[in-house]
């Protein structure tokens, strides 16, 4: 065997530990236990693949490549390091939207190469079709993403919309589609740059009208999208380490795209395809009036409280009260009461970014609990505290069939023997829906901003304790 | 190169292996597993390098260069992000805050 046959072996060898080492990094991700080991063996997997391509038959260019490779992960080392928890989703947005944008490089490379006859490779038919296909989807997912992160960065506003835009849209799909099938029959290099400039362009479209809140479900599936285009151009390169990760971060994106859509009762297409919140109108007047109480009066019903369910929305990450709400939980817990914390699924912005919120004030893990588990139980707790959450405690959700939440699952707080809802004012929520749960018979409004409500209701506590309460 | 054949078995049991490996995964780890997966897609990389390093033209060496460029910070953004999320999953069994 000579040394070039040696090193291509070699090379594959280590893409096929790659590949082993990602799909079993992305197992251990499934755990809360070994989840940080398995970001570490997908990590040693992407470094030996990386390391293994300089030595890949015929590698021209390297200074290029240690030059893009060097700025680039300076520039994502740095800005990742540097982003606060809460602005984690846009960050996911921005990396998933290059590896989409890097896809359709490979796939341009290909055709630019094919359709001038200077690539090194003669392209059949069918690799032509999945360089097309890949760039493609690859091209959605770069524009649309940096649409995704524009707005959730607030560089951008939340929605644009025209009428007859679906028909706009559609018209540029059908023309990126119609100009990618062309190729497959006829390479030409004005329609090849034409065809990019039309995939480009419509995964800018697709995005603007889509607004914030719909924006987790969006990601997910642009990074799902991702993922299938580096499959396919791995397919036109015939690299199995594209293949095998591409593939298996499309279906499991796709899974996951599915699931968040799911938790916030809407479907793919639905999020795609039309406007939420759009007729809020249509819901029901509801009666009673909101009852205040004061910090002093709701410190002694938690002091008098053997079990409290603390239920956190985004509202308590954006007040930064995420601390202060879980030194308030350490007083209870000091206190011998059972202190839980339930999260709904699309509480934060994506689904499990409350916990990662949680996660980072030092909350353990296993005193969260999903929705599922937690619903059953708060007929048997004494206190609930609401803080930051809104749409996700309406009851509404489940009595009023005109309501545009009707359906969607929540947390059974209500069921609480009492509830202390934690809210700068009065005023509905993020669908602009009145809340049932701020007028029911077992509910009291603390008026106050999350750290200042904690603060309080800790000075309260230990105010209690050293005999100055009633 | 890969067959037809190989390559639909190849596609077929990868997709399998991504349904399997996410289906039993609690909620507090979607958002790390996403960034997780996004991370993983990263591999990308390797694929804009071979595009680079056989690039013959200028014009496929400003296709390749941002290629290279986007990939890795794909790679290297989705590591340090999702390192950073995982790191902070504690359980109060073993000793509680720092």
């Amino acid at each position: 065997m000579d040394k070039a046959t040696l090193l291509h072996y070699l090379v594959q060898a280590s893409y096929f530990a790659a590949a082993v080492l990602f799909i079993l990094g992305i197992k251990r991700m499934s755990s809360p236990v070994t989840a940080r080991s398995g970001i570490q063996w997908a990590g040693i997997g992407m470094l030996v693949a990386t390391v293994a391509t300089f030595f890949h038959g015929n590698i021209a260019n390297v200074l290029l490549m240690v030059l893009a490779i060097g700025i680039s992960t300076v520039f994502a080392w740095v800005s990742g390091k540097k982003v606060a928890m809460t602005d984690m989703p846009q960050m996911v947005a921005l990396y998933n939207g290059m590896g989409g944008g890097s896809a359709a490089a490979i796939g341009a490379a290909a055709l630019i190469g094919a359709s001038t006859g200077t690539g090194l490779h003669v392209l059949s038919k069918a690799q032509i079709a999945l360089a097309v296909i890949g760039a493609l989807i690859g091209s959605i997912s770069f524009t649309g993403s940096l649409i995704a992160f524009a707005k959730l960065q607030g560089w951008m506003d939340k929605t644009f919309r025209f009428s007859g835009q679906q028909l706009v849209n559609g018209l540029f799909f059908l023309s990126a589609l119609g100009l990618g099938l062309s190729l497959v029959f006829q390479l030409n290099t004005s329609v090849v740059i034409g065809f990019f400039a039309v995939s480009l362009l419509f995964g800018v479209l697709m995005t603007l009208p889509i607004g914030g809140a719909d924006m987790p479900v969006v990601i997910s599936l642009y990074n799902a999208f991702t993922g299938l285009a580096v499959a396919f151009e791995g397919y036109v390169q015939g690299n199995v380490a594209l293949i095998i990760a591409g593939t298996v971060v499309g279906a499991a994106g796709t899974l996951l795209t599915r699931l968040m859509a799911k938790a916030m009762n809407r479907s793919i297409s639905n999020v795609l395809f039309s406007n939420f919140g759009g007729g809020g109108g249509g819901s029901t007047e509801i009666a009673g009036s909101q009852k205040a109480v004061e910090a002093s009066d709701a410190a002694s019903m938690l002091y008098m409280a053997e079990k409290v369910i603390i239920v956190p929305g985004y509202g308590m990450a954006v007040a930064q009260a995420q601390h202060k709400i879980w030194e308030l939980s350490q007083q209870l817990i000091k206190r011998d009461k059972q202190v839980k914390f339930a999260i709904h699924p699309v509480a934060g912005r994506m689904p499990g970014h409350m916990n990662v919120l949680l996660a980072e004030a030092g909350v353990p893990y296993d005193l969260i609990a999903d929705m599922e588990d937690i619903n059953p139980e708060f007929s048997t707790c004494d206190v609930a505290i609401v803080i930051g959450a809104n749409d996700v405690v309406n009851p509404v959700a489940k009595t009023d069939k005109s309501s545009p939440i009707y359906g969607m699952p929540i947390l059974d707080v209500i069921n609480a023997r009492q509830v202390i809802v934690i809210k700068r004012g009065k005023g509905a929520g993020f669908a602009g829906i009145e809340n049932a749960l701020f007028y029911a018979e077992n509910c009291r409004m603390l008026y106050a901003d999350g750290q200042e409500a904690a603060n309080r209701l800790i000075a309260e506590l230990k105010a209690i304790d050293s005999g100055g309460g009633h | 190169m890969i067959s037809g054949e190989i390559a639909l078995y190849l596609f077929m049991l990868a997709a399998f292996t991504g349904h399997e490996i996410i289906s039993r995964v609690p909620v507090i780890l979607h958002t790390p597993l996403m960034s997780g997966s996004n991370f993983v897609h990263g591999i990308v990389l390797v694929g804009a390098m071979i595009a680079l390093g056989e690039a013959t033209t200028p014009v496929q060496q400003v296709i390749g260069f941002i290629g290279v460029f986007l990939g890795a910070g794909n790679a290297a953004g989705g590591y340090v992000v999702t390192e950073r999320m995982l790191e902070m999953f504690k359980s109060s069994k073993k000793e509680g805050a720092k």
